[in-house]
């Protein structure tokens, strides 16, 4: 606390509550706008903040119910956004499960092993994460392109060559996970590994126990970054029962029919679990993150 | 740290333990196991001439297997399933896309040699002659094909079963007069068509017919005929076509070149053509400088929104921080694909909520997506809203590392916020925020998503032959060129793309040096 104070504080407190709420309400206005969208009637973003014609439709649509309008007309759903959210959380569970064992095995070996070119591997994966994956999408295309002809399931259009392509991106969170078990005195393995446990039980049974916290931060920063992915499931996904939400929800926007009402509410409920997962996790994701420098 | 036998590479005994014993030989036979589908794999890609594939999982076979056998290498099996990752969906493709770029790969330089000489040997042509048209008969769950030409010339085939496509030859004979029962209508000749086509017609005067189009067959002949010295003879056109390997198409003697051809090594000519083709280096050029613009200004916008706030929330005489700090990296939070295509309803020039308000508030409707001026600044204002939270989390951070006496001290002699800011904060947080501010510099070099949810690089700069646009960043521009484009000109795309892994390179590089990474 501070011991010295300027006499003019109170004025400059009152300034600074009120550009903070100004600034606050220009950012969130967007959020709030897409929010009350989605409760009104129509395609067309006129009207004020709270809905005057409040109508479900939208919702019902995005839910995948027809909505019947007072008159008459039965509206189907233009698109199949929970067919596109399950794909996302299907994709985003298997990468995220995956990337999460192949960080936690190499950061164990990494944090506590001395072997032959560890420093030039760790400052390797430093410089190959800033590589974005867009670069190499013609690559990876042909890549995918050429294993779908021997194997079924890695080829263009599967979500196996989406999930198998996500395993590139698990040198940032090698990085995290390698630091918090840093933080971890060594003591407890070696005690195990003295009373005959194996390299392996006392990574199994005395260090992940103990490190359940950033496990669980990095399976949802994987998550959501998987559920984020743009550029590689533009490519490598064709057909419209195949897409991710990330792809299939500019399909609203189209240049000339832009469904406003029906995108607000497949955003909303598509958006709001991955928002709150964020906001609920941020203390740690932010850490992860910063130390990364990265956002998908 | 204490080290086991085996990451001294000292014998393992056989254990005492019966299941251990077992999940040793599990594991061993999964290895076996990966290792034989790599390398069946490998053979895969060998046999269809794709070396490049070939060697990768070679590679990848052979390491997995030297890794999961010799025991001095123990530590190493545990970090292998994550640089294999990082290097075949990493490293590989990083690779392979600066041999693209030294070819000619593109929608017509697809396919492998083998594969465009199959292509052309497969093609066709009528022979002079009589067309005939083609009626189908049922015959119980079989059909009779009968053809008659506009010359009185008849024929009728035995029964056949269309479901079975094989490519086979039929003999037909003479005939009077059509079967007697009704032939089939137009939808059922449709479903037999793939079954149609592959039937070869033999007359009794021993001449070939195939299907020619719908309702027709005849006489058709190969177009071409391949020859010892690997060229091919046109029958139809009467020339000889010779493979170029240079340029990857059969040349003709009149010097057509004729499509398919098939990918071959150009040297440097897709670098030369950046520089030198003006259709290709005015908008390369102008991209350049655009995304060069676009990435240093969105991290001065984002960095100066989020340290003001950063500055201002850290003052400990402000309540309900806690509230203003969650909604402030609300848009960090929101996904980004969600939060651009908001911004592109509400930036819509007819009916979007910001032209409605600055309509009313200024009686101004600006063109957003239509003029560049305005198309850029949307970017701008989207990317510092998007941004900011990760600058101001950045700032906050590393401002509440700073010694609270500085400020009491800076207190004490009658410094006022201003001087606090410029002559305390700033220049204790820029040094540890470089590195940071380099990152986020690459990133949004690279900032793909936004420009392709937000203008998909439009509106589009006049005069280019490849397709660029006023607000494309380079990555944006080598995706368009390479997926977007009618040509698909891969090789350009990825001469491009390798131009930016050398930026990306020196960055990461420049990054590594000034944050002193421990490893």
């Amino acid at each position: 606390m501070a011991m010295v104070q300027p006499r003019s504080v109170g004025v400059r407190r009152l300034g600074a509550h009120l550009a903070l709420i100004c600034f606050v309400s220009l950012i969130v206005f967007p959020l709030l706008l897409v929010i009350s969208i989605s409760f009104r009637e129509g395609n067309f973003a006129t009207g004020s903040l709270i809905p005057e014609n409040f109508s479900l439709e939208h919702w019902s649509l995005a839910l995948g119910i027809p909505w019947e309008r007072p008159d008459g007309t039965v509206v189907q759903p233009p698109f199949p956004v929970l067919l596109w959210l399950w794909n996302s959380i299907k994709v985003a569970v298997i990468s995220s499960v995956l990337i999460l064992m192949l960080a936690t095995t190499s950061a164990y070996a990494f944090a506590r092993m001395h072997f032959k070119g560890k420093a030039p591997l760790l400052k390797g994966m430093l410089i190959f994460q800033m590589f974005p994956a867009v670069l190499s999408l013609v690559a990876l295309y042909a890549l995918f392109d050429r294993l779908g002809q021997f194997v079924g399931w890695l080829g263009i259009n599967t979500h196996g060559a989406l999930i198998v392509a996500s395993l590139g991106a698990v040198a940032l969170h090698i990085w995290t996970i390698k630091g918090y078990f840093e933080s971890i005195d060594g003591s407890l393995e070696e005690a195990a590994m003295v009373d005959g446990a194996s390299t392996w039980q006392a990574f199994r049974y005395i260090l992940l126990p103990l490190s359940i916290p950033i496990l669980m931060v990095v399976f949802i920063l994987a998550f959501v970054m998987s559920i984020m992915e743009y550029p590689m499931a533009s490519v490598l996904l064709v057909d419209e029962h195949k897409l991710t939400l990330a792809v299939g929800a500019q399909q609203y926007l189209a240049d000339h029919n832009q469904r406003w009402g029906n995108f607000a509410a497949a955003a909303v409920l598509s958006g709001l679990p991955v928002t709150v997962a964020f906001l609920i996790c941020q203390r740690w994701i932010i850490g992860g993150l910063t130390a990364g420098g990265v956002k998908g | 740290m204490y080290t086991t036998n085996a990451s001294r590479g000292l014998p393992r005994h056989r254990s005492r333990h019966l299941t251990e014993r077992y999940t040793r030989w599990a594991m061993r036979g999964v290895i076996a196991v990966l290792v034989i589908a790599l390398l069946w794999l490998v053979l895969a890609f060998h046999l269809n001439g794709q070396w490049m594939f070939a060697l990768l999982f070679l590679v990848l076979g052979g390491s997995l297997g030297v890794v999961f056998t010799k025991r001095t290498l123990m530590s190493h099996r545990y970090i292998f399933p994550a640089i294999a990752g990082l290097g075949v969906f990493v490293i590989f493709p990083l690779l392979y896309t600066i041999g693209i770029s030294f070819s000619n790969y593109s929608s017509t330089n697809l396919l492998s040699e083998e594969r465009v000489r199959d292509q052309l040997m497969s093609q066709t042509y009528q022979a002079e002659g009589n067309a005939f048209d083609l009626a189908l008969y049922p015959e119980g769950d079989l059909v009779r094909l009968y053809l008659e030409s506009p010359q009185g010339q008849r024929f009728v085939s035995s029964p056949l079963n269309l479901a079975n496509q094989e490519n086979r030859q039929i003999g037909v004979q003479a005939t009077d007069a059509p079967p007697a029962q009704e032939a089939l209508g137009m939808r059922a000749v449709i479903q037999a068509r793939d079954a149609l086509q592959g039937l070869r017609l033999v007359t009794p005067d021993g001449s070939e017919l195939r299907m020619a189009g719908l309702r027709q067959f005849a006489p058709m002949l190969d177009r071409y005929e391949a020859r010892e010295d690997g060229t091919l003879y046109d029958r139809r056109d009467d020339r000889v076509l010779t493979p170029d390997h240079t340029i990857g198409f059969f040349v003709a003697d009149d010097g057509e070149q004729i499509t398919p051809g098939w990918p071959v090594n150009v040297g440097f000519s897709n670098y030369t053509q950046i520089f030198t083709d003006p259709d290709i280096r005015g908008p390369f050029m102008q991209i350049f400088v655009w995304t060069f613009v676009f990435a240093a200004l969105t991290v001065v916008f984002t960095l100066a929104v989020g340290f003001v706030l950063a500055s201002l929330l850290q003052w400990d005489q402000l309540k309900g921080k806690a509230i203003y700090r969650t909604l402030l990296i609300l848009p960090y939070a929101v996904p980004a694909f969600i939060s651009i295509l908001i911004f592109k309803g509400m930036f819509n020039q007819h009916f979007g909520e910001v032209n409605m308000i600055l309509d009313t508030l200024f009686g101004v409707r600006p063109e957003w997506f239509t003029d560049p001026w305005m198309a850029r600044s949307m970017l701008l204002i989207v990317n510092t809203w998007l941004g900011y939270p990760y600058m101001l989390l950045l700032c906050m951070g590393l401002i509440q590392a700073i010694p609270q006496d500085l400020y009491e001290a800076s207190a004490v002699d009658g410094g006022g916020p201003l001087t606090n800011l410029f002559k305390i904060t700033l220049p204790l947080i820029i040094k540890p925020l470089t590195p940071l501010l380099i990152a986020a510099f690459a990133f949004n070099f690279n900032n793909f998503v936004l420009i392709a949810l937000l203008t998909g690089g439009n509106p589009d700069i006049l005069g280019a032959s490849t397709p660029a646009g006023t607000t494309d960043l380079l990555v944006s521009y080598t995706y368009r060129i390479a997926f977007q484009d009618a040509g698909q000109n891969f090789g350009l795309a990825a001469a491009i793309a390798t131009l930016i892994f050398l930026l990306v390179a020196g960055m990461s590089l420049l990054n590594l040096r000034l944050s002193k990474v421990k490893v």
